[in-house]
């Protein structure tokens, strides 16, 4: 029995500068439990945009979305923050961590800002993360002086803190050399396989998504495989 | 907002502050020059506001009622016909007694009266004083030299000799310090008092007294009320003018116009009475809240520009943190608590650079020269200044931190991590 984590039904978006132009037509997508779907497609197809759709930080579309059950149509920017907050984790091309942070208070964010264990408990569970992903020496580095493949573990490791029903990744290999992507996509695929964690990532490598459980593949705003 | 949330977004704002001090050093000192400089200006004018405040009210009474020499009147004429007209032809004044009756009475009426602390009578005239070839212009006040005490307390003005040596010189005088050097007359020495009906007596200085204020100073002398009815030649009730002191002379203005209408003399209060010192009062208030206003308005300005260029810098960081759930109001605190710490440890340390400033002036030398005689220029250590300097410091800087706080808290995170 497979457990639904994210249904988005019917969305359709627009841009409308410099000109109304359709960029999503009519896409729905399910991502079960334990998934790591890749999308994949050539620029500009609107794969990043849908990604954003789906991640509840871009409300400007028409469809139905559901995560973790909970419809989000209708939902304020600040109600979708902390419903990002508890069930989306997100990795992105450029690790944005917080460059003044420890690499241990970057993780620690998300779940003092959730605010439901202790801040010791939360601290624990940030080294468990760091050790999951081979990073626990570097915990009390400020993140600047981190190198790219070392940042990215790091955003990793800050993503699943709060143990989300769903990590999105917008290009999480995009900037990294080959060393580290592999390494990258290795820990995605124990989270699938392992911790049955549920991934969506956008990604325009081949290789790396060759690896993923299922593909989605886009062209002009429609799913076309 | 939840308490949680908010020691949060104060801990982004400390770790943010701690790691550009330099930056965060510079946008406070904007806010310490402000406050400093605030707290030094307005303790200075109001120390040299309360200075010229109590040297008019040491110098003058609260109220002095004296008998107010009347516009012409219409002649009967102009009465009788009044749409015609009437030309009186070398119209003189008429000859007015600068009396006021029953001037005893009246004191002793008005001592009875709510918040009055004392009444006393005076015979005021002008005179000449003669010394040698010198000839000056100036006043006589005959008093009841202990009531006056009471009022002005000149016990503690005398320069020589004691107040009651005038009791016991029916002849004696009490000169103004000024007067006495422009005269080179010193104690003991007699001087020839002219009036201006052209009477002369000769009185012995028995005392020189200094209220602090050139004009008081340079033409007053006190001599008893007897001794000058004499020098005038008028008869024991010959009284100009009464002196009120109250306790509260800021009610002064309400009471002056009360006395007027009940004893029928024209009562004019301090203010009145030192409009022209006032004025300057006035005018140093609002300079001192222009400039204070100007620099506040400039640390402002500082602040507003070092947020705006932090959250420029700072995006990326405010996209991460919405994405992973921090909402609008959150990243606005963050901004706003980085302001407001920014304004309040500034102007605390304002507080401190105007304390050490105000007290530095206070320390400078300065003569007043004849108009007023200080030695140092007079400072004013209100506690109410530095309460008023960190919330007006506290206050600038959250407004200007506001605008730039709520541009963080609407950017759309999809533009920056796009790309």
């Amino acid at each position: 029995m497979k457990t639904e984590v994210l249904r988005a039904t019917g969305i359709t978006k627009y841009f409308y500068e410099p000109e109304k132009f359709q960029v999503l037509k009519g896409i729905d997508v399910q991502v079960n439990k334990g998934e790591f779907v890749a999308l994949v497609g050539k620029s500009g197809c609107g794969k990043s945009t849908l990604m954003y759709v789906l991640s509840t930080m871009d409300t400007q579309y028409e469809g139905e979305l559901v995560v973790a059950s909970e419809k989000l149509n209708d939902w304020s920017q600040n109600q979708l923050a902390a419903f990002r907050n508890k069930h989306i984790g997100f990795v992105f091309q450029f690790h944005y961590l917080l460059p003044e942070f420890t690499v241990l208070q970057n993780i620690m964010l998300p779940a003092l800002k959730l605010n439901r264990w202790q801040e010791s408990e939360v601290e624990d569970r940030a080294y468990t993360k760091l050790k999951m992903l081979g990073m626990q020496d570097h915990a009390l580095k400020v993140s600047a002086k981190l190198s790219g493949g070392q940042q990215q573990r790091v955003a990793i490791a800050r993503a699943l803190i709060n143990e989300p029903d769903i990590i999105m990744g917008d290009e999480p290999t995009g900037n990294l050399d080959s060393y580290n992507t592999q390494l990258v996509f290795d820990i995605f695929k124990e989270l699938t396989d392992v911790y049955h964690q549920s991934i969506i990532a956008v990604t325009h490598d081949e290789e790396f998504a060759a690896k993923s459980s299922r593909i989605i593949e886009m062209a002009d705003g429609k799913i076309i495989h | 907002m939840k308490f949680t949330s908010l020691k949060l977004s104060a801990g982004i704002a400390k770790t943010q502050l701690l790691s550009k001090p330099r930056q965060t050093l510079v946008a406070m000192l904007g806010v310490t020059f402000g406050i400093g400089m605030f707290i030094a200006l307005i303790s200075m004018m109001t120390g040299l506001n309360k200075l010229t405040e109590d040297l008019a009210m040491t110098s003058s009474p609260d109220i002095r009622m004296y008998y107010d020499i009347s516009p012409d009147r219409k002649s009967i004429a102009e009465f009788i016909n009044p749409q015609g007209l009437t030309i009186t032809h070398h119209q003189k004044p008429k000859n007015e007694s600068l009396k006021v009756r029953n001037a005893k009475q009246i004191a002793e009426q008005i001592r009875k009266r709510p918040n009055v602390k004392g009444a006393s009578i005076l015979l005021n005239s002008q005179v000449f004083y003669n010394y040698g070839p010198v000839q000056l212009n100036g006043t006589i006040d005959g008093v009841d030299i202990l009531e006056e005490d009471k009022l002005f307390d000149l016990t503690h003005k005398m320069k020589e000799g004691r107040i009651e040596n005038l009791i016991s010189n029916p002849d004696g005088i009490i000169m103004g310090t000024g007067l006495a050097k422009k005269l080179r007359a010193k104690t003991g020495d007699r001087v020839v008092i002219t009036t201006p009906q052209g009477f002369t007596q000769t009185l012995k200085i028995v005392g020189l007294f200094q209220i602090g204020i050139g004009i008081v100073d340079n033409t007053r002398s006190y001599a008893n009320l007897s001794t000058v009815q004499t020098i005038l030649q008028k008869d024991k009730s010959f009284i100009t003018d009464v002196n009120v002191k109250l306790y509260d002379y800021t009610k002064a203005k309400e009471l002056a116009p009360v006395l007027q209408k009940d004893f029928g003399y024209k009562a004019e209060d301090w203010e009145t009475a030192n409009a022209t010192l006032l004025v300057g009062a006035i005018i140093r208030n609002i300079i001192t809240y222009a400039v204070s206003i100007t620099l506040l308005i400039v640390a402002g300005f500082g602040i507003y520009n070092i947020l705006n260029i932090t959250i420029h810098n700072k995006m990326k960081d405010i996209a991460i943190l919405k994405a992973m759930g921090f909402s609008g109001p959150d990243v606005r605190s963050i901004f706003m608590i980085q302001s407001l710490v920014i304004g309040f440890f500034g102007s605390l340390m304002g507080l401190i650079f105007g304390l050490v400033f105000s007290y530095l002036i206070s320390l400078a030398p300065f003569n007043g020269g004849d108009i007023i005689s200080i030695t140092h220029l007079p400072v004013n250590f209100n506690p109410l200044f530095y309460v008023i300097g960190i919330v007006f410091g506290v206050a600038t800087t959250a407004i200007a931190g506001y605008m730039p706080s709520r541009k963080a808290a609407h950017v759309d995170p999809i533009e920056i991590l796009r790309g």
